[in-house]
């Protein structure tokens, strides 16, 4: 088990990498520091002198690859690519555009992040798998069929009229909750609870949908028919068969993505205001801040290589048939 | 006047013309021919498909572009206006041009605001002034209104039934006696009276309202049907080769191949998508900006934008149909009639293009359908973040961006949400449900379900 880990630990290096140096190709190669600073200062007039004045603030002003001006090791470590991308293997993201630090930033919005990623996650798949059983025991039915119906056209509304929409109803209309903003502690709970109903709503129609068919697939295997044909009642087969064979593949999916929570919801957080990661990330698009976007890009690149191996030791744990070798 | 060909589309023809060759080749194998055949027979697919039909025909007649040729100037020769115009804003006729001077709401004669008029007499007055175009042929607006809507919606469902009746005795013969037939009608019916009231109601009204610079929302919407539809498909299009020729070459050599294809797929899919999605789209936006020279107009500039959002979300998009096609050519390539090719000696070239290539087709198809739909959810979530389309160019994303924080008015602006609501719903639904009906028809687990 702990050599089957180390050997995967050894397998994602690559992946990271591989990240690493096509982040660094997008951010420095096809875009020099020499246009970053342009964009910044205004494309046009601006002298040469703002510019270096620029990218020495920002320690963009050393060479790309090899400094030759320097000595020994220096000549490796003192170059824009050790500075900024391989740093990132230590966690070290540096400052963003306005001075602050970015390793800090994280760290502080995490929390309002994760205060609605995780309930949102929590509740969103209990909700799904009840609905998708309960399509499940009607089925052949119109209770199914009008419930198929349903997820279809919840699915194929965008998530923007989700968000727009319950503000709008709840916040506006009704007064129920404030329209944006957050506070820490218990506080929070008031800010919460309607990005959170809209997460859950908005995501049940292709979540619920996705389940139905896991669990049609285990409705459709032999072992259900023998459950049946030993004279076990429809409730029973559900919920003791189907249900328990069909959530490997449902809580091996969750396992995969239940590290990105730490990212938060881009577009939830920045339509109610709260200051997560997801907010940060949608600032730092508009306000062209490519130090903050490449730091969050690594994060999650590690956060998705974390869900990988996460969900192959879940393998190993639900399905007795799966040996990590 | 002269012809314009943007870049999309170029493309979008070149997919026309794609889809006509393939229904060609579909039509001369048997064995192609049946699972169409039995996705023809279900009904939700054919109201599916006459829904999105007709949004490809708004979309396509927006893609023929020209510029119209200005007076000739004193220096003489021919100058071209800078405004490039499409079929479809011929046919829409007067609703591109009635623009308003700001908010009205649907129906309206008046404008949404109160404005300070001069009367003739001097006297300085705040009244909320009535509209140029919108309701401008009544003398009376507040007693005559409701009456003059209703005879013309009369006259619009009278014309869109009498269009609809043409239209269905020319179909009859094909679709008559199918299963889906009585489907395919009335879908046509519902479609036909709705452009009838709109054809009927457009040049006198302004249908969904106007927008913040007047602009009719009818006609805006239309414009954002092009965008959404290349967006959904275009998107797939460009990158259909490079996921397949990977997908397909990784599962079938195996070894070396299989683990370059595999490393890269997982590497980009590791990075968040919209993120990798922002930072391309960051780049491009300084590129394009930094070389003002490479367009004449600024449509030009916003379609070469739009080609470029589309390869980007292709870039991040292609990985999961490559995987999809790597596990199916793994499972084809031990088949015996494959085995039986290699013992002939046939190439490997030939065997993927014949024995392999049009077994995983049906996994292609599925996921073009299937992937339609989100692409163009995903624009307005694009255009929300800010790394969407040009914000000059009609979209639906664009549309709901501008009108988002209008509700918040008193009382409330909700025409433009609305009517950006409505048509991206029926695009998106009508896509969801022809793409499970796809899927349905093609896949041979499905089929063994069923």
């Amino acid at each position: 088990m702990i050599a089957y880990l180390i050997r995967r630990l050894l397998y994602a290096l690559p992946i990271l990498i591989g990240v690493n140096v096509l982040t660094f190709a997008l951010f420095f190669l096809v875009n020099t520091p020499d246009d970053m600073a342009r964009l910044h200062l205004g494309v046009k007039r601006v002298t040469a002198d703002a510019v270096a004045k620029w990218k020495t603030e920002r320690g963009y002003d050393k060479p790309l690859f090899v400094n030759a001006g320097a000595t020994g090791l220096g000549k490796v470590t003192e170059t824009i690519f050790f500075d900024k991308s391989l740093a990132m293997f230590a966690f070290r993201f540096g400052a963003s555009d306005d001075g602050r630090d970015i390793a800090h930033e994280i760290k502080t919005r995490m929390w309002p992040s994760l205060a609605i990623a995780l309930p949102t996650f929590a509740i969103g798949l209990m909700v799904d798998i009840s609905v998708a059983l309960i399509l499940i025991f009607f089925r052949r039915s119109y209770v199914e069929w009008s419930g198929v119906v349903l997820l279809v056209a919840l699915m194929s509304v965008s998530g923007l009229f989700y968000i727009i929409g319950g503000q709008f109803l709840f916040a506006k209309v009704w007064q129920l909750a404030p329209i944006s903003g957050y506070q820490p502690g218990f506080n929070a709970a008031r800010f919460v609870w309607l990005p959170i109903l809209i997460g859950v709503v908005g995501g049940v129609g292709a979540g619920a949908r996705w389940y139905r068919t896991l669990f049609l697939e285990e409705a459709g295997k032999d072992y259900v028919r023998t459950a049946r044909a030993k004279g076990l009642s429809e409730a029973a087969v559900l919920f003791r068969h189907i249900l328990k064979n069909g959530m490997v593949p449902i809580l091996t999916g969750a396992v995969a993505v239940f590290p990105l929570l730490f990212m938060g919801s881009l577009i939830l957080e920045s339509f109610f205001g709260i200051p997560g990661l997801g907010s940060y990330t949608i600032d730092a698009i508009g306000s062209q801040d490519f130090a903050i976007v490449r730091a969050i890009v690594f994060l999650g690149a590690a956060l998705y290589i974390v869900g990988l191996i996460l969900t192959d030791i879940s393998y190993t744990l639900v399905d007795p048939r799966v040996r990590l070798s | 006047m002269r012809p314009v060909l943007l870049w999309t589309d170029g493309l979008i023809w070149l997919l026309v013309a794609g889809l006509i060759a393939f229904v060609w080749l579909v039509r001369r194998h048997e064995h192609l021919r049946a699972p169409w055949r039995k996705l023809a027979s279900d009904p939700v697919a054919m109201a599916a498909a006459v829904v999105l039909l007709f949004f490809t025909a708004i979309a396509v007649s927006d893609s023929i572009h020209f510029r119209l040729a200005l007076p000739a100037g004193a220096g003489g020769g021919t100058h071209y206006s800078p405004e490039v115009r499409s079929v479809l804003d011929v046919l829409s006729g007067p609703l591109a041009k009635q623009q308003e001077k700001s908010y009205s709401a649907p129906f309206a004669c008046r404008l949404f605001t109160r404005e300070t008029v001069t009367l003739a007499d001097g006297r300085q007055v705040r009244i909320y002034p009535r509209l140029r175009y919108g309701g401008a042929h009544l003398d009376d607006p507040e007693r005559q209104r409701t009456g003059d809507i209703m005879v013309r919606v009369g006259y619009g469902l009278a014309g869109g039934a009498l269009a609809w009746l043409a239209l269905w005795l020319g179909l009859r013969p094909w679709f008559g006696r199918a299963a889906s037939g009585p489907t395919i009608r009335n879908t046509l019916l519902v479609l036909c009276l709705f452009s009838g009231f709109l054809v009927a109601l457009g040049p006198y009204y302004h249908v969904l309202g106007t927008d913040k610079v007047g602009q009719d929302v009818l006609y805006a919407t239309l414009k954002s049907v092009r965008t959404g539809v290349l967006i959904g498909a275009l998107t797939t299009l460009v990158t259909l080769p490079l996921s397949i020729g990977l997908g397909v070459s990784a599962g079938y050599f195996g070894g070396r191949v299989d683990d370059a294809v595999q490393y890269l797929y997982t590497t980009l899919n590791a990075i968040p998508g919209v993120l990798l999605i922002a930072a391309a789209v960051l780049i491009m936006q300084t590129q394009l900006e930094s070389h003002p020279g490479w367009f004449e107009t600024g449509t030009e500039r916003a379609d070469l934008r739009l080609l470029f959002l589309c390869l980007i979300l292709g870039m991040t998009s292609w990985t999961g149909l490559a995987r999809l096609l790597r596990g199916e050519t793994l499972k084809v390539r031990e088949l015996d009639y494959v085995m039986a090719a290699r013992a002939f000696g046939v190439s490997d070239i030939r065997i993927l293009l014949r024995h392999i290539l049009p077994n995983v087709q049906h996994i292609v198809l599925i996921s073009v359908a299937m992937d339609f739909s989100g692409l163009v959810l995903a624009e307005a979530v694009l255009s929300y973040v800010g790394v969407g389309v040009d914000p000059t160019m009609p979209s639906f994303g664009n549309m709901i961006n501008g009108a988002r924080l209008e509700l918040a008015r008193e009382p409330a602006v909700w025409w433009q949400l609305a009517s950006a609501f409505a048509f991206m719903f029926a695009l998106v639904l009508a896509a969801n449900l022809f793409a499970d009906s796809v899927q349905d028809a093609m896949d041979p687990r499905s089929r063994r379900r069923a």
